[in-house]
């Protein structure tokens, strides 16, 4: 069952060393394709570290795979992401007169991907 | 690892808006490659070591074919001359040098000229313009700070000497004891690598920065705040009556502030309010406050921009003088609403972080690339430079995030040219293009008199 959470895209280390080896490499499309969510949130969805997720909004979907963090780390019903291309799939182009596409704290739908 | 080695000492390292300057590098003559490195963060060791010279990569294509650099500046030239609306965007990875001639090829070809601080402290840009900048540099922050508040930021990632060389253990004049001397507070909705580091860690409800701020501006004016602050924002009233009492009685506070208040909903409203706050402080102490500068000299992207145009970013060329106006020649807007029909990508990649509306409208118009590697931007582009990396392979100037210059000292040499001289070919050929056209045109004066010399 699908159910809303808050995106958070950003910056990460291992997202910053992985685009230095190049944004075609196998290491930065893990990073950037990389969900980490607060693990009650992961548990009611049963959800286990490494399963597919799809995340979907009006703008478009992607699919990504999840990884828990600790409750206190990552407030309940949010997520967060390494900005790269399945995080741009979710953006609107929207920049309500700025130049600047809303980028964090977008809503969206998460829902298991059956194995 | 062969014995042929180069030790440079003083290197710059462009990775981020740190710039910092004080990195060794130790080359592989023989390999072309750096392969050790001192002083540098995990960032910056990832952008030395990772750096080599692909053999099989070709300088110049056109259509994906290996092509000579002078055919791919004719049709780089040809292809922006063409355009009804051509844009330039991008330079933030880009020499101060190579970023005045893109500025110069949009001029001239009266298009529109565009950086990545559109999608990233754009609007901070705008907040300067309507608020004023309380500002420093970081070696002002290092010698006096006694306190410091990260909002919105997560410098251990992405800046991660930001707290050693600047702002949190650095020892200054007046900050003997480095942090024993500081108090840090980092306001944040999730707790980052960076939160351990702080003294105060304020985590408020998600979208709730400008209220926060608003309302510290009114408690430091010394306005009364509503009750049900806490259940607004997530922080209670005495934590922000706290926070106004430290931010009152230091020496020298400063706000970093990142993409925490810039990219969410509130923009440049959440921006303006930092910087007003900032300026309240002045009141009482002496306060700054200061973006974290993402690319290595993105500072210096709205600085040449600036300086040549009188504008920081998303400019516009096609009235044959400047107009700024985020929103509508930001490049994001423009390619969103179908209206760019040729495109110079330098040092950036919009095909992999643009929303999916502007890739699609991207993908279906000529683009020229300047880029260091492969890209999802260089992949599909029509004309596709392959120039060498700034700072490794290339001298020039950037500007550190606090508009401070700094010289580049390269490391060693590349077969790639750098992009200054590829787009001093564009920018001549341009030049000679739009020329030709007036003189076809009957030119005069000061046109027709460079017209003659350029047939000459």
């Amino acid at each position: 069952m699908a159910e809303k959470i808050i995106l958070i895209p950003g910056r990460s280390s291992k997202q910053g060393t992985s685009l230095n080896q190049g944004k075609l490499k196998d290491e930065y499309i893990a990073v950037t394709s990389t969900l980490e969510m607060n693990q009650d949130d992961m548990d009611r969805l049963k959800l286990v570290d490494g399963d597919e997720v799809r995340l979907i909004n009006d703008v478009g979907e992607t699919i990504v795979r999840c990884l828990g963090k600790k409750p206190e780390d990552l407030p309940h019903g949010t997520a967060f992401i390494p900005y790269g291309p399945p995080s741009s799939q979710l953006m609107a182009s929207d920049t309500a007169g700025s130049g600047m596409p809303l980028s964090k704290h977008m809503e969206v739908e998460i829902e298991k991907i059956s194995a | 690892m062969s014995e042929n080695i180069k030790i440079v000492k003083n290197a710059t390292c462009t990775f981020c808006g740190c710039v910092c300057d004080d990195m060794e590098l130790h080359v592989d003559l023989d390999e072309n490659r750096i392969v050790k490195t001192k002083k540098a963060c995990v960032l910056g060791k990832a952008w030395f070591l990772e750096h080599t010279i692909e053999k099989d990569a070709h300088a110049a294509m056109i259509d994906g074919k290996k092509v000579s650099m002078e055919e791919a500046i004719e049709e780089a030239a040809q292809t922006l001359v063409k355009a009804k609306f051509p844009i330039t965007y991008g330079l933030s990875d880009s020499t101060s040098e190579a970023q005045r001639q893109a500025v110069a090829i949009s001029d001239i070809v009266k298009g529109n000229v565009d950086t990545t601080s559109s999608v990233c402290h754009g609007p901070t840009g705008m907040a300067f313009q309507g608020v004023g900048e309380s500002t420093s540099t970081l070696g002002e922050v290092k010698n006096r700070a006694d306190l410091v508040i990260y909002w919105g930021a997560n410098p251990a990632e992405s800046h991660p000497r930001h707290f050693g060389r600047y702002s949190v253990t650095a020892k200054g004049m007046f900050t003997p004891n480095g942090k024993k001397d500081r108090t840090v507070v980092i306001v944040d909705v999730r707790k980052t690598k960076s939160s351990p580091v702080a003294d105060i860690n304020i985590r408020p409800k998600i979208g709730k920065d400008f209220e926060i701020l608003w309302a510290l501006r009114a408690l430091v004016k010394g306005k009364k705040v509503a009750d049900d602050i806490e259940e607004q924002t997530g922080i209670s009233l005495e934590t922000l009556e706290d926070l106004v009492e430290r931010m009152k009685n230091c020496r020298f506070g400063v706000f970093f502030f990142g993409m925490g208040l810039t990219m969410p909903r509130g923009r440049h409203f959440n921006t303006g309010a930092l910087l007003a706050l900032a300026t309240d402080l002045n009141e009482f102490t002496h306060f700054v406050a200061k973006p974290l500068r993402g690319h290595g000299n993105v500072t210096g992207a709205d600085n040449v921009v600036s300086w040549q145009t009188g504008y920081p970013f998303s400019v516009n060329f096609n009235r044959g003088y400047p107009r700024f106006n985020p929103g509508e020649f930001s490049t994001v807007d423009l390619l969103s609403k179908g209206e760019a029909d040729a495109a110079m990508i330098i040092a950036s990649d919009p095909a992999s972080n643009f929303p999916k509306k502007a890739i699609e409208h991207l993908k279906s118009i000529p683009v020229i690339s300047l880029d260091t590697k492969s890209t999802l931007t260089s992949k599909d582009a029509h004309v596709a430079f392959r120039v060498s990396t700034y700072g490794i392979n290339t001298t020039g100037t950037v500007y550190r995030m606090d508009d401070v210059p700094i010289t580049l000292n390269p490391a060693f040499d590349s077969p790639f040219p750098g992009d200054e001289e590829v787009l001093k070919g564009i920018k001549k050929r341009v030049q000679e293009l739009m020329l030709a056209r007036h003189n076809a045109n009957g030119a005069r004066g000061e046109a027709k008199v460079a017209a003659a010399r350029i047939q000459e």
